[in-house]
């Protein structure tokens, strides 16, 4: 694996984005400034990258309720985002859908999603269509440790195998589901020997580790891409925030969110990795902060000033032709 | 003796009765205590809005963390329940109905039918329901009328805190599969409850106001915004009379048709979509059995056809309030039977 210096600073800015763009919506939700339910990616930036850095914009990825990580690694408008989690007209689903279904289907971003296990059987069937188009596309389907004890989950995996598809089922394990441990709620060793038993190759990464999941997504794109079927990636990784904004996480210990920002925070190790390899000098993290800080900024200013949406907007979209 | 409490504590307080009366009772589902297997509190939620707080504390074991396998628990709640448990399981939004329809509809509703009777599950569904909450499209429906429609199923739909410890010590008792639809926007309302245990039989409607000029029919949230509706019609001498169904399966269908032979004009007022609904069943009920008592014909007021929007205005409109329905009655009670008079002339 060798990343060029300009893949390295994308890879950077896509996590430093959804980073910022989390550390936000958490003040702005808390200022009472954005409505509904909001569950934030913050803690998990390097596994959205380190896989959709590798993906093209024929591939497409099913996402969680947890789902603007996603969101913006797959390209994703972060203005449109900020929008629509703001429900404002300008939002990408014109501010019908709002934090738990961002969704931008021309980018194969197929939704963020409010059933748990709801993204695994769409997966495969994206990764089905993409099979018969036969020009190499894949689809993911990123996964929380809820969702990976779904019905929904286990059947995809079985499906995905038999048919070959060219699918990667990314479960982020961040330990909780939302009040429930994981060491509780998953009685195997692990999510990736559960797929073994399905017929999966599976890897267990430490996906707070940039590198670590380009790799093991490489490998699986790159294995789906040629007709070598479906692979399972169990991520092990940290939210920084409670199930939703407002859950006081009283099931976590002391200190847990500060001991984990101290010790694993994915960013601070991308940067010290980039930093001390010499292949990127801090200056050029400083520039792209700035840039991140300036787009975070705007969106929510654009937002904020952005019209609601028309009143005749409730009847409409419910379907194509009535 | 009554003291104030909230809908959600009423629940709670309903819950913990019965499972200190009843050592069969069990509770299970997502987070019904939470901080299982966690390294900081256990009973950190008591369910997503704290409904089922401090039952871990005093019931143990018997209050049981679930992980997201919707399927699996709901049908293991459904097969303890044929097998000596008295499950109650908690399924959070009745959005999620959708993951494991297949377990309520086709095993838990048929068991006794197409086992010849001898089947008895006696287990108890509770789920929230409802738009306001900025929930979006799949944490805002109201289902109840999808589940009215199976046969082998009981549904209860409380618009008070009274009513929901009486309907869930009830339902609780029952041998038969009963769904316990929780309104999200009652949860803080409070009432009159008694501490004692009781209950409140199935199939009896309450009439919450009485009135001669216009009936309407409603269940849970709808049931606050009829009550706001019918004290400004009183302003301009309209009377409503209103019904809160309380239970859909079973109807009162009796209570129902009295009020309308008496008034003669009805408004079917429900939070939920307008097709095959209970808007249109009980229209349908009405039209059916009390043709000749009609002075108008029967309004609808319900949400429209289309999804939960997130935007809060859209919501809002999705939303009947009282407006529509003052409205609604108001066309009702002014509703002139022209063609009667020009019949009669000819």
């Amino acid at each position: 694996m060798s990343l060029s210096k300009d893949e390295l600073l994308d890879a950077y800015r896509m996590m430093k984005t959804i980073r910022e763009f989390e550390e936000r919506v958490h003040v702005e939700f808390a200022a009472g400034e954005i409505p509904g339910f909001v569950h934030l990616y913050a803690g998990e930036e390097a596994c959205a990258t380190g896989v959709c850095v590798q993906l093209s914009g024929r591939d497409w990825i099913a996402s969680t309720h947890r789902g603007h990580g996603h969101c913006i690694a797959k390209g994703v408008d972060v203005h449109g985002m900020m929008a629509e989690l703001f429900g404002r007209a300008t939002g990408l689903c014109g501010g019908k859908g709002g934090s738990m279904h961002v969704a931008d289907l021309e980018l194969g971003m197929m939704g963020a999603n409010g059933i748990v296990g709801g993204g695994p059987p769409l997966a495969c069937g994206a990764a089905l269509a993409e099979q018969r188009a036969g020009k190499g596309g894949v689809a993911v389907a990123f996964v929380g440790d809820g969702g990976s004890n779904q019905g929904t989950t286990f059947e995809s995996l079985n499906l995905a195998k038999i048919w070959n598809l060219p699918a990667i089922f990314v479960v982020e394990d961040n330990g909780y589901a939302e009040a429930t441990s994981s060491k509780y709620s998953i009685g195997a060793e692990s999510n990736a020997e559960r797929a073994r038993g399905f017929g999966l190759p599976a890897s267990r990464i430490d996906g707070h580790d940039f590198f670590a999941v380009y790799e093991a997504a490489g490998e699986a794109i790159q294995r789906a891409r040629s007709g070598g079927g479906p692979t399972l990636l169990d991520c092990q990784l940290n939210r920084y925030y409670g199930h939703f904004e407002g859950d006081a996480q009283t099931y976590r210990g002391n200190e847990e969110v500060q001991r984990l920002r101290d010790s694993q925070d994915c960013l601070f190790r991308f940067v010290q990795c980039v930093t001390q390899s010499g292949d990127i000098s801090r200056s050029d993290l400083d520039a792209i902060d700035n840039e991140v800080a300036e787009l975070i900024e705007d969106s929510v200013a654009a937002a904020k000033a952005a019209p609601e949406p028309d009143e005749k907007e409730l009847l409409t979209d419910v379907y194509v032709s009535y | 003796m009554a003291r104030k409490l909230t809908f959600q504590h009423a629940i709670n307080e309903a819950l913990d009765q019965e499972m200190s009366r009843d050592e069969s009772i069990v509770l299970l589902g997502e987070d019904v205590a939470g901080g299982q297997g966690a390294d900081g509190e256990m009973d950190a939620w008591g369910g997503v809005l704290g409904v089922t707080k401090g039952l871990y504390g005093k019931h143990g074991d018997r209050v049981m963390d679930t992980p997201i396998s919707e399927s699996a628990f709901v049908g293991a709640a459904i097969g303890a329940a044929t097998s000596g448990l008295r499950p109650v399981v908690e399924l959070m939004f009745n959005d999620f109905m959708g993951v494991c329809f297949d377990q309520i509809f086709n095993q838990a509703a048929k068991f006794r039918y197409m086992f010849g009777g001898k089947a008895e599950t006696p287990v108890v569904i509770r789920t929230m329901i409802g738009a306001g909450f900025r929930g979006a499209a799949q944490h805002s429906q109201s289902l109840y009328s999808m589940f009215t429609h199976i046969p082998g199923l009981k549904c209860v739909v409380p618009s008070n805190p009274y009513d929901a410890k009486g309907l869930l010590i009830e339902a609780i008792r029952d041998n038969d599969p009963v769904i316990f639809f929780e309104h999200k926007n009652l949860y803080q309302v409070e009432g009159d409850v008694p501490e004692e245990a009781y209950t409140i039989p199935f199939g009896e409607a309450e009439i919450v106001r009485e009135g001669e000029d216009v009936t309407i029919v409603t269940l849970a949230e709808m049931v606050h915004e009829s009550v706001k509706a019918a004290e400004a019609l009183q302003k301009d001498g309209i009377e409503c009379e209103i019904i809160d169904l309380r239970t859909t399966s079973p109807l009162d269908e009796d209570t129902i048709l009295e009020s309308v032979e008496s008034t003669g004009r009805v408004v079917v007022v429900d939070e939920a979509n307008p097709r095959c609904s209970m808007a249109t069943d009980i229209s349908a009920l009405i039209a059916d059995k009390a043709f000749a008592s009609l002075k108008a014909p029967i309004k609808m007021v319900t949400a429209p056809h289309t999804p939960v929007p997130f935007n809060p205005k859209l919501e809002d409109l999705y939303k009947p309030n009282a407006g529509n329905i003052a409205a609604a009655v108001r066309e009702v009670a002014e509703y002139q039977k022209t063609w009667e008079t020009t019949t009669s002339k000819s």
